[in-house]
């Protein structure tokens, strides 16, 4: 069993807990991400880690609550034990295998979408503790479900904020944002690391083929174990069959088959879950169900 | 009475039973198991005996079930197996103790498989605890995996007085027994968790929802934890597929997603989370035990199945007894034919599968006969959802963090028969060293290791 240490509602539905789990916090390298099981009857969900402790040992995880499971798991209170966390699962960042000193001549940009800050952060802090000022783009529907602001400010080397309505910083997504800064504000990097809903993924990664900047994606496709052994995750990236939760979850961002990835993580999805998606988000409703790519 | 007919085993009716997980045979009575056993010759050199992997003393504990010395016979077993209500469920018997019954040669041989889960489901009924270790030597083994190669490792170092720590990276040991072989062939919560309890009253600590190579590694346990072995049971759980187009459509998945969703998520019980979809026309692909069992599965679900085999029915690699069951539940065998592509309709989902007919041609290197295409032959198997049942290799993620560890070309561990790998106190077996194969093998393979390993510490 696994204590909830701690929780907050960091926005609109989306939780912030930190979990004791000593063996994840010791092995636990930015990139990677973990396995919660509830309680007994629980399926296994995959949520992205977005720090960790290893003298308290413990793990922080950030979640939207959007089905049964995460909405169970955001009720649950400080002292609560979750039956199963597994983990860290996947493979680092490829970032952290490199040298500092070819990381320092580098530079990198952090595009995250939403919920997507959460694993932006400890990769761009991993690099911040290294000497390596990446910048970082945070981009979200609106101001109200920003997250991971104030903590990314403090490891990026420049942090630019987007909101597709406008109330907060640039007006438009992160990609029309990393557009513009390559565009019109002679911005030049060498490298992208797209973490975000899969849609977003497939346009900003896009963008940076346009501008010709080898990208990183880190992709969330439907898992079960996550160890490897049953394949629901398979995605086809460069032509060939790709385990994520072994081979990834990062991928080559202009090489992989987002349609496919986008259909596969839609086959669990039921007409009554797409309809509160569609009520949740609105008209802002983005595509984050997985079928309404071709409204974009 | 006919010394050369078995007594018939009561089953479950195959029109019920397909429409429910609850087991299929049903087990011998105290009485009908006397009567099997009393057919036993107790041969002076029982080949039986031979041919059993972890050489359990059949005639002995045949001949205690005769007397109805019930715990006599337990305990028998206890001296060579770990999980015998297990074995006597799951073991291809016909292949191994009960192919050199010497009853065999003229009539039926003796149903040892089926005496041995009597003797076992007897004890757990009765509670009996048969455990017995000897004292504490001080010494800490780490087993990795808990499958049925590690439990018996486990469970025998642990007599041996051994301080053991099996690691699993699931969140339920049992490995295979737990995720891969359904509850109609093998009940998880009476007959694999009373094994599982039974291994731990050995004194064996069990710690789930440890990855090695992840979350800890066999070095990090042997550096810093105080582990002075480790044996490897990791097993073979990478899932093949075949590199047809459309193998990534919706309504596509490998054997091990759809066993492990139904079998240990228990997605086919009401008030569990974990889905699952089974649509209504299926098609297995492949011919072994997981085949079968995936097969039955969706048949469970309501599902018209087929099996989809490329060799003909006496190639199928899966036990008699499942074929034979299979087919008695209404599974559809399209034999000699073989997938090359999947179909999807406009929103990527499986709307049919293309298939060719094949014909055996010249025995190849295994002495199989090879399936050759028969050209123009295709044709399309009208299914909406396809299971890819192919065989497994074992996961490289074990080798690839361990220095020092061999592993050949299909990806399998190298060890010699005692199980020592080219590390010095590694040791493994099972199907991370063999490949996918039986559970039985696999308990013979940590039962060496037991040994070799008590060796190796000894020596120390």
């Amino acid at each position: 069993m696994y204590k909830i240490v701690s929780k907050k509602e960091l926005t609109n539905n989306i939780f912030l807990m930190d979990i004791e789990a000593p063996r994840v916090a010791k092995s636990a390298k930015p990139g990677q991400f973990v396995i919660v099981k509830n309680d007994e009857k629980g399926e296994r969900v995959p949520l992205t880690i977005a720090d960790y402790d290893e003298e308290k040992g413990t793990v922080t995880i950030v979640f939207q609550a959007i089905g049964k499971s995460t909405k169970e798991l955001a009720s649950f209170e400080v002292g609560y034990e979750v039956a199963d966390f597994v983990g860290p699962l996947g493979q680092p960042s490829e970032l952290i295998k490199e040298k500092i000193e070819d990381l320092k001549k580098k530079k990198i940009v952090f595009i995250a979408g939403g919920v997507g800050a959460a694993p932006v952060y400890p990769q761009v802090k991993w690099l911040h503790e290294q000497g390596v000022e990446a910048d970082v783009i945070l981009g979200s529907r609106s101001k109200s479900l920003m997250i991971f602001e104030e903590e990314l400010k403090k490891v990026a080397g420049n942090l630019y904020v987007a909101t597709d309505d406008g109330t907060y910083g640039f007006k438009g997504t992160g990609s029309d944002l990393l557009k513009d800064l390559v565009n019109n504000q002679g911005k030049k990097y060498d490298h992208a690391v797209i973490i975000g809903p899969m849609i977003m993924m497939k346009f900003t990664s896009m963008l940076t083929k346009e501008l010709g900047i080898p990208t990183t994606v880190s992709l969330n496709p439907i898992m079960v174990d996550g160890t490897g052994m049953c394949g629901a995750c398979r995605v086809t990236v460069g032509g060939q069959v790709k385990f994520a939760c072994v081979d990834g979850p990062e991928f080559d961002g202009h090489l992989v088959n987002y349609d496919e990835a986008m259909r596969r993580q839609n086959m669990y999805k039921t007409e009554e879950g797409r309809k509160e998606l569609k009520r949740i988000e609105g008209d802002t409703h983005h595509g984050g169900c997985g079928q309404c790519h071709e409204e974009e | 009475m006919d010394r050369f007919k078995r007594v018939p085993i009561a089953e479950q009716d195959p029109i019920v039973r397909a429409t429910n997980f609850d087991e299929v045979c049903l087990g011998y009575t105290e009485e009908e198991a006397v009567q099997e056993a009393s057919r036993c010759l107790n041969c002076k050199k029982p080949g039986c005996v031979t041919q059993c992997p972890v050489s359990i003393n059949i005639p002995t504990f045949i001949q205690y079930i005769k007397e109805r010395e019930f715990e006599k016979a337990a305990r028998v077993i206890a001296q060579s197996s770990a999980l015998p209500a297990v074995c006597g469920r799951v073991c291809p018997q016909e292949n191994q103790c009960e192919g050199k019954c010497v009853l065999g040669i003229k009539g039926e041989a003796v149903a040892i498989g089926k005496l041995e889960r009597f003797v076992a489901d007897w004890t757990r009924e009765n509670n009996i605890d048969i455990s017995e270790t000897l004292p504490p030597n001080g010494k800490k083994v780490a087993i990795i995996g808990s499958g049925p190669a590690g439990l018996t490792c486990a469970g025998d170092l642990a007599k041996l007085g051994y301080d053991v720590t099996i690691f699993e990276a699931l969140h339920e040991p049992g490995g295979v027994l737990v995720y891969g072989i359904p509850e109609f062939r093998l009940p998880k919560d009476t007959v694999v968790k009373h094994e599982i309890e039974n291994v731990k009253k050995l004194g064996v600590k069990i710690e789930t929802n440890v990855i090695v190579g992840r979350t800890v590694t066999i070095d990090s346990l042997l550096e810093e934890e105080g582990f002075q072995a480790v044996f490897i049971g990791s097993g073979a759980g990478l899932p093949k597929f075949m590199g047809i187009p459309g193998e990534n459509a919706n309504g596509v998945f490998s054997a091990n997603e759809f066993l492990t969703r139904n079998n240990l998520m228990k997605a086919f019980k009401e008030g569990y989370d974990t889905p699952i979809k089974a649509g209504k026309k299926v098609a297995v692909v492949g011919g072994g035990n997981v085949a079968m069992d995936a097969a039955r599965t969706a048949r469970r679900f309501g599902a018209e199945v087929h099996i989809v085999y490329r060799r003909s029915e006496s190639e199928l690699p899966a036990r008699v007894e499942e074929v034979h069951h299979a087919k008695e539940e209404g599974i559809i065998f399209d034999l000699l034919t073989n997938p090359v592509e999947i179909l999807q309709d406009e929103n990527g989902w499986v709307k049919g599968m293309k298939c060719i007919r094949m014909e055996l041609g010249e025995p190849d290197a295994s002495g199989r006969r090879r399936p050759v295409e028969v050209p123009g032959s295709e044709f399309i198997l009208d299914v909406d959802t396809v299971i890819m049942s192919l065989g497994t290799s074992p996961n490289p993620l074990i080798a690839s963090t361990t220095e020092g560890l061999e592993i050949n070309k299909r990806g399998c561990i190298v060890a010699d028969e005692e199980g020592r790998t080219s590390k010095i106190g590694v040791f493994a077996g099972g199907d991370a060293v063999t490949g996918a194969a039986t559970v039985i093998l696999a308990m013979g393979a940590g039962k060496k290791a037991a040994k070799a390993i008590d060796e190796y510490l000894s020596n120390k």
